[in-house]
């Protein structure tokens, strides 16, 4: 055991050491690669040469929108935990902000008969899931840690309550025939159409490439270091003059940006909205994704999500003695969930500098462990 | 607003809120007594109550009584009661040690940040909930009734009924028990000390681990007793129902100021009355917005609760 | 931090690898069954196998493959195979799933998809594949109006289910007090609705309840069915909530009868309850009990499944049927086969089929029959007359 561990682990860094030393213009070139892939990856004539890795139970295009949607998620939740080390436990009530708000907007099952154009809705949807961070955060941002925890969760549970409950959410009836984002090819036929989830995948990894080279910016500057001096010590922070209260709203508003992005897209592309779509696990399993992926690291949070929303999916149709598997996933999530954390806390893929804090924190002599 | 529902039968909601909080606060006590001592939120608590409500439902169709029983004679109830509680005890605690062993232990051997310790008890939680719900096919689970719901006597108009009366009754000699406990036992004594101060307790020559195990142990016992309760509340069990259970049980103990004893109490029974009253008001479809509602306003005027938080400080 | 985008792609295909293994076996077994026959043509079923509301998803399921038994043992030569969609009820699922049925060519139609809130999100996607959906038991009332040329229905929707069930109440029971609760599903709220329209003045008391499995504790619920002394309570949702509701009520000593509708109409509902409290209980649906639906359906079912036939077995079994009957008449692509569905009239083990230029079950061939749970089994009352 400890032997392959040993193993993997200096092939790790070999591979690291690799990257580490390669001349910048093959590390750009192992990206342009890596992204050509992703673009390429729902075309049959492609994914029909990679083996096991399309699904077989559901179809591939449709998979992969729903991961790239969980990846966005993951990025934007990446923020509040990650960065500026909130613990939220309801970030996916943020997707239930932008989603709604694009469905009360433009579907005709809605009171308001708006009718709008899902492109004209995305901008009040993106502007609505920020105030409703801003909103949220206010009073709960003075909170510490677990409260905080505890709150975020319960804000998720309100909406979802909210949606099934209110007359106005329409509950479980739902909102219906929420139109499609804009565009239309040479021939007339819309590009985002019923059929083809492709052009609503690209779409989706297209925003996810410009929000990470976006966060990642934000994340290089004062807002970032802010925010990293927060996640250490936020009375430390305080005492340095950072105004912690500010760039904790900051960091919140900016992730609850991306996961009404999220919903705003899914509403556009799914067609019809309701209260199930709103589950509470939803929340725990982004927040899951972030942390297994490796908290704090961009990256890190896109392998997570883009893992845990994948392997969920590649279960179905996978019959074991007889057994479908499906039927166990969450199970089997649960179990790695543990064992992941166990033997390494830290995520797969971890921020370079919580890596090194973990090392620390190990050394630590802990009294009567 | 329907004050009419309220008020046409303000006894009955007031009963019925405070036997669905002392359940809550049965619960919430484990939530409290681990914050308390180590700092964390165990997320798994609530598959600690489920194991235990299951438990006594199969303890009991193991003595030939299934969902369509009907127990008869006073004691033989008493026996079936015992026996349930003590089979849900064993079978929590049975839990909670195991999470303890599996998913808390060898994090903290690495001292590994709180996150960490979060995220194996959420997949804990989701795997022992998964592993009920595949065994139980998913399907309810209908518990024997072993007391009658017969009104044992009428207060201010509102008809108290023996398996409320049994509820109440229970949770709080338990919770009294749990409070004299801890203030005056010698292992009372060391937990108070674990929770003050970790590291100096453990100087003073305290098993921290011994202590850790005996807390997770107290909390899984609460919880099996509840799960019980549950059982003969309820009349039916699901393997989902743990995960919205143990959330309003934590709910309750931020309410009453976690890490504090008499404040899980206080925040139980305060949840439950709320919830009912609310269920009357607007209808039951809203009665966790308000739940949450209450705890969005509590924490802004009060951040740590009712009673604030103190495990160490419990004499006060 | 880019250093690690390598292993990243790394760790994707290993563990996809470890993964896929399996799948590749299983798809290999796939194709091996599917070539037996000359013909090669497929039907899928679409709803919940697995998952809390999956009950009613296995009747159907159950009574497809009967259907399918009987049609390839007297066409040993053109082979139909299932392929069931579980979708868990739940609409996130359903688009992946629909795309998967309408990128196998092979499939010809669909029976399904079985819950009203799936149907509305995979349905947009069958109908622009024109590939024909018949539903045995999505019976939310305003499918029928969304304008998809591909979907038919072979039951009576909660428009003919709801009066049905408030007839029952007011001649029957002979009830001046009501107690309406629902779930607030669509189906149930729906269901709901049309009761409180008819009864009017004899409601004396509502409320709503969280389905899906998110409550458990009905106390706020029974104590207000309690003070406010009604003889009848309808509950619209289905029977996982149901068996607690009336567990409960029974539990506090409230008698009223408890009526709801097809949601509830399962086993599961017993189960949960209780036989004790559930007896009396009275159960609408517009299927017909197992005795009328001629022929010898029970006794095949029974047969083939080792259980007796359940709420939506006869109606998926019809559903298949049709399918069947038009690919046996040479509709083997999918333009066709919805043309023959179109105007299809027959009879079935449930009802006398033909559909409205909405796709929707005429009206002339919907029944609703009352069905009461007695010595914990549920059996048939009598036939509601229709008032529509």
């Amino acid at each position: 055991m400890t032997s392959v561990r040993e193993w993997i682990d200096s092939g790790r860094h070999a591979v690291a050491e690799r990257w580490h030393n390669a001349p910048r213009w093959m590390r750009w070139a192992v990206i342009a690669a890596v992204i050509v892939f992703f673009y390429a990856l729902p075309n049959r004539e492609f994914y029909q040469w990679l083996g096991p890795i399309p699904t077989t139970g559901s179809n591939f295009g449709q998979v992969l929108f729903t991961v790239s949607i969980y990846v966005l998620l993951a990025v934007g939740l990446n923020i509040v935990v990650g960065f500026a080390g909130l613990l939220d436990l309801g970030y996916f009530g943020f997707f239930a902000v932008g989603a709604y708000t694009v469905a009360v907007l433009t579907s005709p099952s809605s009171d308001l008969k708006t009718l709008w154009p899902w492109l004209l809705a995305l901008p009040v949807a993106l502007v609505l899931t920020m105030v409703s961070g801003v909103m949220l955060g206010t009073p709960t941002l003075r909170l510490r840690g677990d409260y905080l925890a505890i709150v975020t969760l319960g804000f998720a549970e309100m909406i979802r309550v909210a949606a099934t409950a209110s007359d106005f959410l329409k509950g479980q009836r739902g909102f219906n025939q929420i139109p499609h984002p804009p565009g239309s090819y040479s021939d007339g036929k819309p590009i985002f159409g019923v059929l083809d989830p492709r052009p609503y995948y690209w779409l989706v990894l297209t925003l996810i490439i410009l929000v990470v080279i976006g966060v990642r910016n934000l994340n290089r500057s004062r807002v970032g270091r802010a925010w990293i001096s927060i996640r250490e010590d936020e009375d430390a922070a305080q005492l340095m003059g950072v105004p912690t209260f500010k760039f904790k709203l900051w960091a919140f508003a900016s992730g609850a940006f991306i996961g009404g992005l999220a919903g705003a897209l899914f509403a556009g592309k799914q067609n019809f909205v309701s209260s199930q779509n709103l589950e509470l696990l939803n929340s725990i399993i982004i927040l899951a994704a972030v942390i297994l992926g490796g908290s704090g690291n961009i990256v890190g949070a896109i392998v997570g999500g883009g893992l845990v929303a994948y392997l969920i999916e590649r279960f179905r149709g996978i019959e074991f003695f007889g057994v479908e598997l499906y039927e166990y996933r969450f199970m089997f999530f649960g179990l790695v969930l543990v064992v992941m954390m166990i033997f390494r806390p830290q995520g797969l893929i971890p921020n370079r500098r919580r890596a090194a804090e973990f090392k620390d924190r190990r050394k630590e002599v802990i009294v009567g462990g | 607003m329907d004050f009419n529902a309220l008020f046409s039968d303000f006894g009955g909601y007031t009963i019925t809120g405070l036997t669905v909080g002392a359940i809550y606060a049965l619960v919430a006590l484990g939530y409290t007594l681990v914050y308390g001592v180590l700092r964390l939120i165990n997320f798994a608590h609530s598959e600690v109550f489920i194991a235990g409500a299951f438990a006594a439902i199969w303890g009991w169709a193991a003595l030939g009584l299934d969902g369509n029983s009907v127990a008869s004679g006073f004691g033989s109830i008493m026996l079936y009661l015992l026996v349930g509680a003590l089979i849900a005890a064993v079978a929590s605690a049975g839990t909670a040690t195991v999470i303890e062993r599996v998913a808390y232990r060898p994090l903290r051997k690495r001292n590994a940040p709180p996150l960490a310790f979060l995220i194996t008890a959420i997949g804990a939680s989701i795997a022992i909930a998964e592993a009920f719900g595949i065994y139980t096919r998913r399907r309810p689970v209908g518990a024997p009734t072993l007391v009658k719901n017969d009104v044992l006597f009428t207060v201010f108009g509102a008809e108290v009924t023996v398996v409320q009366l049994l509820i109440l009754g229970s949770a709080l000699a338990m919770m009294v028990a749990l409070d004299l406990f801890i203030n005056r036992s010698r292992t009372g004594r060391g937990i108070r000390a674990v929770a003050q101060d970790a590291n100096t307790a453990a100087l003073m020559g305290i098993n921290k681990d011994r202590i850790i195990l005996v807390v997770f142990v107290i909390g899984g016992v609460m919880a099996g007793v509840a799960g019980m309760l549950y059982d003969i509340r309820i009349g039916t069990l699901t393997y989902s129902v743990g995960f919205l259970l143990g959330l309003k049980a934590f709910t309750a103990a931020v309410l009453g100021g976690i890490g504090n004893l008499r404040g899980a109490l206080v925040g139980g029974l305060l949840l439950g009355l709320v919830e009912n009253y609310a269920s009357a008001l607007f209808g039951s479809n809203w009665k966790d917005l308000a739940a949450f509602v209450v705890l969005v306003v509590l924490l802004m005027f009060r951040p740590t609760g009712l009673l604030g938080e103190s495990l160490g400080r419990a004499r006060a | 931090m880019r250093q690690k985008l390598v292993r990243l792609v790394g760790g994707v295909a290993i563990a996809a690898l470890a993964l896929g293994g399996a799948a590749a076996c299983k798809s290999d077994s796939g194709s091996d069954e599917a070539s037996g026959g000359a013909c090669d043509a497929k039907i899928a079923f679409f709803g919940a196998l697995t998952g809390p509301n999956a009950a009613l998803g296995i009747n159907e399921n159950n009574g497809v493959k009967l259907a399918l038994d009987k049609y390839n043992k007297e066409n040993a030569d053109c082979q139909v195979t299932l392929v069931p969609l579980d979708s868990q009820g739940s609409p996130d699922q359903a688009p992946g799933l629909a795309q998967q049925a309408i990128d196998d060519e092979k499939i010809l139609g669909i029976v399904g998809p079985a819950f009203s809130g799936e149907s509305e999100a995979a349905n947009p996607l069958f109908n622009e594949a024109g590939l024909v959906a018949v539903t045995p038991s999505a019976t939310r009332p305003s499918l029928n109006e969304q304008g998809w040329k591909n979907w038919f229905r072979v039951v009576g929707n909660d428009l003919y289910q709801g009066p049905a069930a408030a007839w029952y109440i007011e001649n029957e029971l002979k009830a001046e007090k009501v107690f309406v609760i629902d779930d607030q599903s669509a189906y149930g709220a729906g269901l709901a609705d049309e009761v409180k329209k008819v009864l009017g003045a004899k409601v004396v008391g509502s409320d709503k309840v969280q389905g899906d499995g998110k409550q458990s504790d009905f106390s706020a619920t029974v104590t207000q069915v309690k003070s406010s002394g009604a003889t009848a309570v309808y509950y619209g949702g289905y029977y996982p909530e149901a068996g607690l509701i009336r567990k409960q009520l029974t539990g506090a000593g409230v008698t009223a009868t408890l009526v709801a509708g097809d949601g509830t109409n399962d086993a599961a509902y017993i189960e949960g309850a209780g036989a004790a409290a559930a007896e009396g209980s009275i159960l609408t649906c517009p299927c017909m009990p197992a005795a009328e639906t001629g022929g010898t359906f029970e006794e095949d079912y029974k047969a083939l499944h080792g259980v007796d036939a359940g709420t939506y077995s006869d109606t998926a079994f019809d559903a298949a049927n049709i399918l069947l009957q038009g690919i046996k008449a040479g509709n083997t692509d999918r333009t066709k086969l919805l043309e023959f569905v179109k105007g299809y009239t027959g009879q079935g083990v449930a009802a006398n089929y033909k559909f409205g230029a909405n796709g929707d079950l005429d009206p002339e061939s919907v029944r609703v029959f009352a069905y009461v749970v007695k010595d914990g089994k549920i059996v048939p009352a009598k036939e509601i007359p229709k008032s529509w």
